[in-house]
């Protein structure tokens, strides 16, 4: 039941660069290449006239296009990142502008943020519940994986207009989807890594006479921590997720999420896939943080390799 | 101290009290009326401590009736949960526009049957288990691909690796642009959403079968087909249903976040998102109380089934 999120450290593949690479290149190629037929009932595309290259070269440039070219989505990504003035002034004093796909990240990514902290710590705080005692883990636990069963991004509209209507909005709202998203991960992973002390060492601490507390300081904790890491791992990427999908109900506003709803309502495809670009690499840096938070933090606590 | 607790008696008497302020509780709530006196909430706190102790005695319990014991307790507390909602929802006069009691949510099922069955089929039939079918039908033969040949899969893998940690529900408006409003875009997000779980997992699984194992079928002349087939096939289904699980739950949520991006006038996504704009929200709980038996039953058949394949597995044996 436990092996629901599979958060095992994925061996690093020796000498992969060569066929990532062309893996990579014939993807790109197949995407050009698929650039005419995709868009080929664009008016643009059917009244054109000339050889293939002459389309193709049409096809490259459209402004609405149905797939866009990798470098029209590159060039999108830039132009609303770069080419954009990304402070403005107002009457409160310069804020981020909002025409700039930085502001909207960063709307996104605190969002995200906040509720990574809080489902991890909700996470913990279950898992250190489930371990020490028995009748939690025997009636709450089946009810955390069912909760996982629920689609649980489809309870994000409600969350939005039950808060809304308290008085709530903006962060909150958004940071609670993805702490219900994140914080699944991290209590099973800590639920097996506090157990994962065999009873050869809780025996030991037994021997020493050690308390339930110190145990868990000096035993069940430190021993809990590679699976922590493991865990906040897939539950910064789902956190992210949360907090996109949360910004799809309260209307477009501000955010990734808003960028990808607007985007569709107006057939804006390339600024879709520019914010989608976006944030992918907003998953990626995010993923990369808490693995070298976790190489520095196990290097502090003296694991070799 | 569970010496005590198994004895017979104590725990007659724990289900005798148990009984006797559930029912008090229960009739209570009948009327709707909030609370206006503090005996109310004594009932409800008296019924949340028996309750949980009622629960701690049968965690505790040993002996041949503890599988039963076992199997109640999380029913128990599920059961707790929905009449302490209740009775706060009740006792608070929480106001349905921000928390309906399970009560009325349950009558609104029982009276939009049609529609939520209709909702169901297009969302669950259409959408979600047909692309659930082709996504780790996908992953499962490319892994197979990958297997066969090394150069592929250390191509494939980093990228699958790569994508399956992005956000890939951001798709979800492309491919609606693509592919319609109807159920096929929606079986499409739930095709790219399953994909990568099962390619990865795949992969990692046709790679845990043992050296030992793999020497005695090269010992036998096996070929890669029969090796696959008796040894590595068998070795990687912990894995295989472990994607299966996980897709599982990402169909239905893909399935549905798709439909907030456009959709015909029907299906739980259609439904939970107009239902929240007229704050009808006694319907989106019901239609969210469909997905999630949906979800259940979905999970639990495959449960059962990973069962009966994995029946040599440490974890399956252990119970």
């Amino acid at each position: 039941m436990s092996e629901v999120v599979a958060a095992r450290p994925l061996p690093r593949a020796k000498g992969s660069a060569m066929p990532v690479l062309v893996i990579t290149a014939l993807i790109m190629a197949a995407w050009y290449a698929a650039c005419l037929p995709m868009n080929a009932n664009l008016p643009q595309l059917q009244n054109a006239t000339g050889d293939l290259a002459a389309r193709y070269q049409i096809a490259w440039a459209l402004e609405r296009p149905v797939l866009p070219a990798p470098h029209q989505i590159v060039g999108e990504l830039y132009s609303s990142t770069f080419g954009t003035r990304l402070f403005r002034e107002t009457a409160d004093g310069v804020v981020l502008n909002p025409r700039n796909l930085v502001f909207h990240a960063w709307v996104t990514l605190s969002a995200t943020l906040l509720g990574f902290v809080m489902g991890s710590l909700l996470g913990i705080l279950i898992a250190i519940g489930i371990v020490h005692s028995r009748t939690l883990s025997k009636s709450l636990m089946p009810w955390v994986i069912v909760s996982q069963t629920i689609p649980i991004l489809a309870i994000a509209p409600i969350i939005i207009v039950a808060l809304g209507s308290v008085g709530l909005t903006g962060l909150v709202p958004k940071s609670i989807i993805s702490a219900y998203l994140c914080f699944f991960p991290v209590a099973i992973g800590m639920v097996k890594g506090l157990t994962s002390p065999d009873a050869m060492q809780l025996d030991l601490m037994r021997t020493y006479h050690g308390s339930r507390t110190q145990t868990f300081w000096k035993l069940r904790w430190p021993a809990a921590v590679p699976f922590l890491f493991a865990s906040l791992k897939v539950a910064v990427t789902i956190s992210l997720v949360g907090a996109i999908v949360g910004e799809l109900p309260t209307g477009a506003q501000a955010g990734l999420g808003a960028r990808l709803l607007s985007g569709s309502y107006y057939g804006q495809t390339i600024q879709i896939w520019s914010a989608l670009l976006f944030a992918a690499l907003l998953a990626a840096l995010l993923v990369v943080a808490v693995a070298h938070t976790e190489r520095l933090t196990l290097k502090a606590m003296g694991a070799r390799g | 101290m569970s010496d005590v607790r198994q004895s017979g008696p104590a725990a007659l008497f724990q289900v005798v009290t148990l009984a006797v302020l559930t029912a008090a509780l229960l009739f209570r709530l009948q009327d709707r009326a909030p609370a206006t006196h503090w005996t109310y909430w004594v009932l409800v706190a008296g019924f949340w401590i028996c309750a949980w102790e009622f629960n701690h005695t049968l965690s505790a319990s040993k002996g041949p009736l503890s599988r039963v014991a076992g199997w109640m307790a999380p029913w128990i507390f599920g059961a707790t949960l929905l009449i302490l909602w209740e009775a706060l929802c009740v006792g608070l006069g929480v106001p349905t526009v921000l928390l309906p009691a399970p009560s009325l949510i349950a009558a609104k099922m029982a009276a939009s049957l049609p529609i939520l069955w209709a909702d169901f089929f297009q969302t669950v039939l259409r959408a979600a288990i047909p692309g659930w079918t082709m996504g780790c039908a996908a992953g499962f033969l490319v892994a197979l691909a990958c297997d066969r040949f090394d150069s592929l899969r250390r191509g494939l893998m980093p990228i699958g690796n790569f994508i399956s940690a992005l956000p890939i529900i951001g798709i979800a408006p492309i491919l609606v642009m693509w592919f319609g409003f109807d159920w096929q875009s929606k079986a499409a997000v739930v095709v790219v959403m399953t994909f990568f779980p099962m390619l990865v997992n795949t992969v990692a699984g046709l790679a845990s079968a043992g050296q030992l194992e793999r020497d005695l079928m090269r010992s036998y002349g096996a070929s890669w087909f029969s090796t696959l087939v008796s040894l590595r096939l068998p070795a990687a289904m912990p894995f295989i249903f472990n994607a299966l699980k996980i897709n599982a739950t990402l169909a239905m949520i893909g399935a549905i976040v798709a439909e907030f991006f456009g959709t015909p006038v029907v299906g739980m996504g259609f439904r939970i998102s107009t239902e929240v704009g007229r704050m009808a929200l006694d319907m989106v709980w019901a239609t969210i109380a469909v997905a999630g038996l949906a979800g259940s039953a979905f999970y639990g058949i495959l449960v059962l089934v990973e069962r009966s394949v994995t029946f040599w597995h440490p974890s399956t044996r252990a119970g």
